[in-house]
């Protein structure tokens, strides 16, 4: 690694902890453990955007490390949290397939991930490139977690660590995006949540229960 | 530049009034008047855009051209008409006891922001914004179509949620690509997502980054427009919300989705030098008809009959822009406006029709030509234009597709054909009997707004008889924009 800035080096360990943030996240049966997963992923990336920011100087970023941090670690998750709470669910669940089998469809989703993301990284001339392949991963990662689960709380917490992995990727291929389309995603993702805790109570008083497998009547009917 | 503030101020001044007013009783009418300003104002940048050409503004956020100004116009439009429809649909619905006080406002309110999102969608010149306010679009959405929160609607409202959120994250991250190749030639910084700058040097973007983002983006805005194999949420969506929110999701929403791509594709295309972005856009749009129209005859639903209709309108579009050129994209053009005008007129057709039958079973609605005439016609004809019976517009549009297939790209024209005659077979023989069956109801004396109905289909037959010259001049401007 010789020649390569130290604070480089920093943002590529940060983005292996993001990785294994997205695999304990994927293996993770308890929804309170699920939220905290989805906290700490978020200060990983909270921290690599800031490194990204005093590294190259990109004086915008500072101002997205900012946002990613109030929004990822501290708001998303009390709302969870609040959530969980107010709708009394602690149970463990259960995923479609068992725990190894989708921990090994994830190692090849990382190998897949790194090799659609080798002619973009040659391309870009950010210090960061090398971590895209990662960003691309975590974002394949957490596709797999909401495939895999039936209920409604972690289907959304792998939704939001999917918006993580895509703001990895822009942040590691780009810098990040323009202010005011981050602050656009930024506001989507703050109302997409809010909008999800009025759902969840509308199921919840709907079927008694947060399971998937009660919305799963709307079918093509058999002839 | 004031029509412009205006279209995108008004609906938003109109939810935050619903939002406070939504469940007195003549909110319906304040959301009236919030979208016949909105369509006035659209109508004087329509005016404006004809006589002097496109346009940018404050600071090149807004981008105005022939094609995204056509698209302002008649969302504006159908906006508005559909609001008219809304206004008794949702009294009785309510007279029904299917609506408390919080979810009438909860509509209203919506509804303005619904349209306000779309248009921002439609006049934003930067990319990562008309993510933004194409995710925003969904989001408004997602409460309506769970309006009724029975356990059906809330089922089709987390679908539609989950997969327009999937699919869309998928398009945002093509957003990214995209800002990638731009930033390597515009620099950093917001310039570089652009639709303008991007435009004036799409030749020297990346073409691999491009054709890859191209794939993300397709797939994500595909997954709006209800391309298949992504058209899961759109039946459920159209079928469970209340019919004026099916007659815009499907009339307007698709609309402003497949612009997304469109707009994505004069990049691609340039910058790839390759015919990769037409396949891509033909294969699904190709897919799309033909799973559609197999599909439609299994409905028993009357709603879902439509939406599944919907997507084979839309494929029909998606094949057209993917052929290009100047003949195919103006009927791409032709077929968005009179497939919009047409959808929403047979859903608001279809809402009363429901609403006297108290159900949407097939089965269960029979013989609307004796139980309310005007019901019963606007129906019957509504379904014959879709089907693209002469002389409505939507044949003059289907034809010019057709023809141009049969030049350009012979190997699909068979499967278009069977495509149409297929669905043409399972909607007529689905909706003869609904209109002309035997039935013993009784009449029910409630007031309906049909006049939105025979206005639109008006339009579509004038459409079809004779495109006005400054229409034609419009498309025709439009169709070489986008190549």
């Amino acid at each position: 690694m010789a020649g390569v800035p130290l604070y480089a080096q920093f943002i590529n360990l940060l983005a292996a902890i993001l990785l294994l943030l997205a695999f304990a996240m994927l293996a993770q049966r308890r929804v309170l453990t699920l939220i905290d997963l989805f906290a700490a992923q978020g200060l990983a990336l909270a921290i690599s955007t800031g490194v990204v920011a005093y590294g190259t100087s990109q004086p915008h970023l500072y101002f997205s490390t900012v946002l990613t941090f109030a929004l990822k670690v501290i708001l998303l998750p009390w709302i969870l949290h609040r959530l969980i709470r107010r709708l009394d669910v602690r149970w463990e669940f259960e995923g479609l397939i068992n725990i190894p089998t989708t921990m090994l469809i994830g190692i090849v989703l990382v190998v897949f991930s790194f090799n659609l993301a080798l002619p973009i990284s040659q391309l870009a001339s950010t210090v960061t490139r090398s971590t895209l392949g990662i960003a691309m991963a975590s974002v394949m990662l957490s596709f797999l977690m909401m495939i895999t689960r039936r209920k409604a709380i972690p289907q959304v917490i792998g939704f939001l660590a999917m918006e993580n992995g895509l703001f990895f990727a822009a942040t590691s291929a780009t810098y990040g995006m323009p202010m005011v389309v981050e602050l656009g995603i930024a506001l989507d993702v703050l109302v997409g949540m809010l909008i999800l805790g009025v759902f969840f109570f509308q199921i919840r008083e709907q079927f008694d229960s947060l399971d998937l497998r009660h919305l799963e009547k709307l079918k093509e009917p058999d002839q | 530049m004031i029509e412009v503030v205006l279209i995108l101020t008004l609906p938003l001044v109109g939810a935050a009034v619903l939002a406070l007013i939504g469940e007195r009783d003549y909110a319906p009418e304040v959301n009236v008047a919030a979208s016949l300003c909105t369509f006035v104002a659209a109508a004087a940048l329509t005016a404006r855009v004809i006589s002097s050409g496109p346009m940018l503004v404050l600071d090149r956020l807004f981008f105005v051209d022939p094609f995204n100004v056509f698209l302002v116009a008649l969302t504006a439009f159908v906006g508005f008409t559909t609001s008219l429809f809304s206004r008794p649909y949702m009294r009785i619905e309510r007279a029904h006891g299917r609506l408390s006080t919080g979810r009438l406002r909860l509509y209203h309110s919506m509804y303005q922001l619904f349209n306000f999102t779309m248009l921002l969608a439609l006049l934003t010149n930067n990319m990562g914004i008309l993510w933004v306010a194409l995710e925003g679009a969904t989001l408004a959405t997602v409460l309506l179509v769970s309006l009724y929160r029975t356990p059906a609607s809330l089922e089709a409202a987390w679908k539609y949620f989950i997969l327009c959120g999937v699919g869309i994250a998928q398009a945002l991250f093509g957003t990214i690509l995209l800002y990638f190749a731009a930033e390597k030639v515009l620099g950093a910084g917001g310039g570089a997502l652009l639709w303008t700058e991007l435009n004036s040097v799409k030749g020297d973007l990346e073409p691999t980054v491009l054709s890859l983002a191209f794939v993300f983006l397709l797939v994500g805005y595909g997954t709006k427009v209800g391309l298949v194999p992504l058209h899961n949420w759109l039946p459920d969506a159209h079928a469970e919300g209340p019919t004026p929110v099916s007659a815009v999701l499907s009339g307007l929403l698709l609309n402003v989705a497949l612009y997304a791509v469109v707009r994505c594709k004069v990049l691609v295309e340039a910058s790839a030098q390759t015919s990769f972005a037409k396949e891509l856009m033909m294969g699904f749009g190709l897919l799309s008809v033909v799973v559609a129209a197999f599909l439609l005859s299994r409905q028993k639903d009357i709603k879902r009959l439509f939406a599944y209709s919907s997507i084979e309108h839309m494929g029909i579009i998606t094949f057209a822009f993917g052929m290009g050129g100047p003949v195919a994209n103006f009927a791409g053009m032709l077929h968005m406006t009179v497939h919009s005008l047409t959808k929403s007129a047979i859903f608001f057709a279809v809402g009363h029709a429901t609403q006297k039958a108290g159900t949407q079973l097939i089965d269960g609605i029979r013989g609307l030509i004796t139980l309310s005439p005007m019901i019963g016609w606007a129906l019957a004809l509504g379904a014959l234009a879709i089907l693209g019976m002469p002389p409505f517009g939507v044949f003059a549009s289907e034809f010019l597709i057709l023809t141009t297939a049969i030049r350009d790209q012979p190997w699909a024209t068979p499967f278009l054909l069977i495509a149409l005659g297929i669905a043409f077979a399972a909607v007529f023989s689905k909706v003869q009997p609904m209109v002309f069956g035997e039935t013993n109801a009784q009449r029910l004396p409630e007031r309906t707004a049909l006049i939105p109905v025979f206005v639109h289909l008006g339009l579509v037959l004038m459409l079809g008889l004779w495109i006005p010259p400054y229409l034609a001049e419009w498309y025709r401007q439009a169709a070489r924009l986008i190549g």
